[in-house]
């Protein structure tokens, strides 16, 4: 039954050509309209959770507070209350992976006739595991390293091709504010963080190198901040109580007194960017189904044309044996080929787009089969949809009456 | 023998603005298998709305209609779709082909709502072309052939499907007096060699000749069924 239906779908089609392919148009553009919307709001959201699974995963970041001096009250981060000894105690502590102490800071590098200024992280190997970070080459440096505070260094990409160009750096020894230290790796690229800094523009070496030699800290052992892993995510809030009730506690701060330390918990601030980057892409899809839906209606207005043109052709059909549902198929089957046609080279001219929107915007996008899956059945459902009424208006009417109709 | 076709006390009637108005009243008819009876009658005298009862387009307001013995009221739309499908052949005076289909679709069309493989299709409307003398029309479209044509077209798609009854309403009303000669002659075959009961609505004595029985119509009321004589008006 649905193959001569079909024939018959093609020739009606094909009598009003100019028609058919305006209506097919409404689809088309909506179609292509949700796929390139999707594969845009998709391309940015796959870019935020690139940039936020290059952060980590389950991190809370631990910065040494701000003193009152005089009733002058300094920023995060500007007093050094933290300490080794308070990293060693976090780390003990269950449910946590990894900590990784760090002081930061600033120096001119040398090598050769290159030179350039970068930041520089003083850490311990735990930080490569904390932020997910392997090496592409060399190795890192070992716990000796920073229980004897040697003088070895891992480069990141940036600082890698600005100083050494093609050279292979492993091996190699730069000088850090005239000392020389030896270069044991090189760190995979990350490319950009959430914030937009590169990066891969920094220098890793062992914290107590930094401490000692570096930077020559005020205090020994002390340290600008600490990022912590926790072993899950749901380990995440419980394991901030404990942290800020450990570190209170060894900092011996009185029950009225304001914590010397902010814990931060970045998993929360990593979702926030993946939910509005969420949002984006859904809001985008939203948008582009309404221009779905006009084509549907689109489709619904021009079927009602078609049935009452064809007022007499359906007489004449039920004349000679057609049923309801002969008729109801016919009609629906006309609308189902409109939408499903439309909807293939809306996807095509989606895809396209999409194709274009990257090669010319430089514009991420992502295209997934289940977008355009989706796109297809809801042109299809739409088609079905829409063309129900008139079809099933079509199908209702009295043979007497639908000949008689001029 | 008996009788295919029992009309008995059958009315029907329209509502209009001025009230209801009478198409047929208390019309009795019977016809058995293989009669060829024609129906005459002036403008407006119900004859159409006879036929078109007869046909199972359209429903009447009382009394009973008995085809093939069983009461056409009881069917629901598909069995009266059936009904058209397979036991009604339905030619018209305006031949109602499709003209979007070529001559061989518009002849298979009742095979496609019987559920007829299309080989088979095929074949059936080739032969009920050749039948009516137009195989070497078969892709053409309706209106690239003449009224006659398209006529002998319109009675090869209400065959088709073997049909035990061939209802006509004016099926020579558009034509010419030569083709219309030819049609009636094609009436009288399926009648005398393949035992097809017809009936025919025509308003012209000749055309009506061709009959064995007549029927006349005048408002609403059946005035004559008898043989056809030489001086009718």
């Amino acid at each position: 039954m649905i193959m001569p239906m079909l024939g018959e779908a093609w020739l009606a089609m094909n009598a009003n050509r100019l028609r058919t392919f305006l209506t097919m148009l409404g689809m088309l553009i909506g179609v292509a309209a949700v796929i390139l919307m999707l594969a845009i709001g998709q391309g940015a959201q796959s870019q935020v959770e690139a940039s936020i699974s290059s952060m980590g995963s389950n991190l809370f970041i631990i910065l040494s507070g701000s003193t009152t001096s005089g009733g002058v009250r300094t920023g995060s981060g500007a007093s050094s209350t933290l300490t080794m000894a308070d990293a060693q105690a976090v780390g003990d502590l269950p449910e946590v992976a990894a900590v990784a102490p760090m002081v930061p800071g600033s120096a001119q590098l040398v090598y050769g006739v290159n030179n350039w200024s970068t930041s520089i992280i003083g850490t311990t190997p735990d930080l490569l595991q904390v932020r997910s970070w392997p090496l592409s080459s060399g190795f890192a440096f070992s716990e000796t390293d920073v229980r004897s505070a040697t003088r070895v260094a891992l480069l990141g990409e940036t600082v890698v091709r600005n100083l050494f160009g093609s050279e292979d750096p492993v091996g190699k020894t730069i000088r850090i504010r005239q000392s020389p230290y030896v270069v044991l790796g090189v760190l995979a690229a990350k490319g950009q963080s959430l914030d937009g800094r590169d990066q891969d523009d920094t220098v890793l070496i062992p914290i107590t190198t930094a401490q000692r030699k570096l930077f020559g800290s005020q205090f020994q052992g002390s340290i600008r901040f600490m990022l912590v892993q926790a072993e899950s995510v749901d380990a995440m809030s419980h394991l901030e109580k404990n942290i800020n009730e450990l570190l209170r506690q060894r900092h011996h701060l009185q029950e009225n007194v304001d914590n010397d330390f902010t814990v931060r918990n970045m998993t929360s601030l990593a979702n926030a960017a993946a939910q509005t980057a969420q949002t984006m892409s859904l809001m985008l899809g939203a948008i582009a189904s309404i221009s779905l839906l006009v084509g549907g209606i689109g489709i619904m207005n021009i079927m009602l044309v078609s049935v009452t043109e064809r007022t007499r052709e359906i007489g004449i059909r039920m004349a000679i044996g057609a049923r309801e549902r002969d008729i109801l198929l016919q009609f629906l089957l006309e609308a189902v080929v409109i939408s499903v046609s439309g909807c293939m080279l809306g996807v095509l001219l989606g895809v396209g787009g999409a194709v274009l929107v990257n090669v010319l915007a430089q514009t991420p996008v992502v295209i997934t089969m289940r977008s355009v899956v989706m796109a297809f059945v809801v042109a299809a459902g739409i088609g079905i949809f829409f063309g129900f009424y008139p079809a099933n208006k079509a199908a209702r009417m009295k043979p007497i009456d639908a000949l008689r109709y001029q | 023998m008996t009788d295919i076709i029992r009309i008995e006390h059958l009315d029907k009637q329209y509502e209009t603005a001025a009230g209801p108005v009478f198409a047929l009243a208390d019309v009795n008819v019977v016809i058995t298998p293989g009669e060829f009876v024609a129906i005459m009658g002036p403008s407006g005298s119900g004859k159409s709305t006879f036929m078109n009862i007869l046909g199972c387009l359209d429903s009447q307001t009382r009394g009973e209609y008995y085809l093939n013995g069983i009461d056409v009221r009881s069917l629901d739309k598909d069995e009266l779709a059936h009904l058209r499908n397979h036991v009604i052949g339905f030619v018209f005076q305006g031949f109602n082909l499709l003209q979007r289909a070529n001559l061989l679709d518009n002849i298979a069309l009742p095979l496609v709502y019987a559920g007829v493989e299309k080989a088979e299709r095929e074949q059936r409307a080739r032969e009920m072309l050749a039948k009516v003398g137009l195989e070497k029309y078969a892709l053409s479209r309706p209106n690239q052939i003449s009224g006659g044509q398209q006529q002998r077209v319109a009675i090869a798609r209400a065959l088709v499907n073997r049909p035990r009854l061939i209802f006509a309403d004016e099926p020579t009303g558009n034509l010419d007096t030569h083709t219309s000669h030819d049609i009636m002659e094609l009436f009288v075959k399926l009648n005398t060699e393949e035992k097809i009961t017809v009936v025919l609505i025509t308003h012209e004595s000749d055309i009506a000749r061709c009959a064995q029985r007549l029927v006349r119509f005048v408002d609403g009321r059946v005035v004559y069924d008898g043989k056809v004589t030489g001086d009718m008006p």
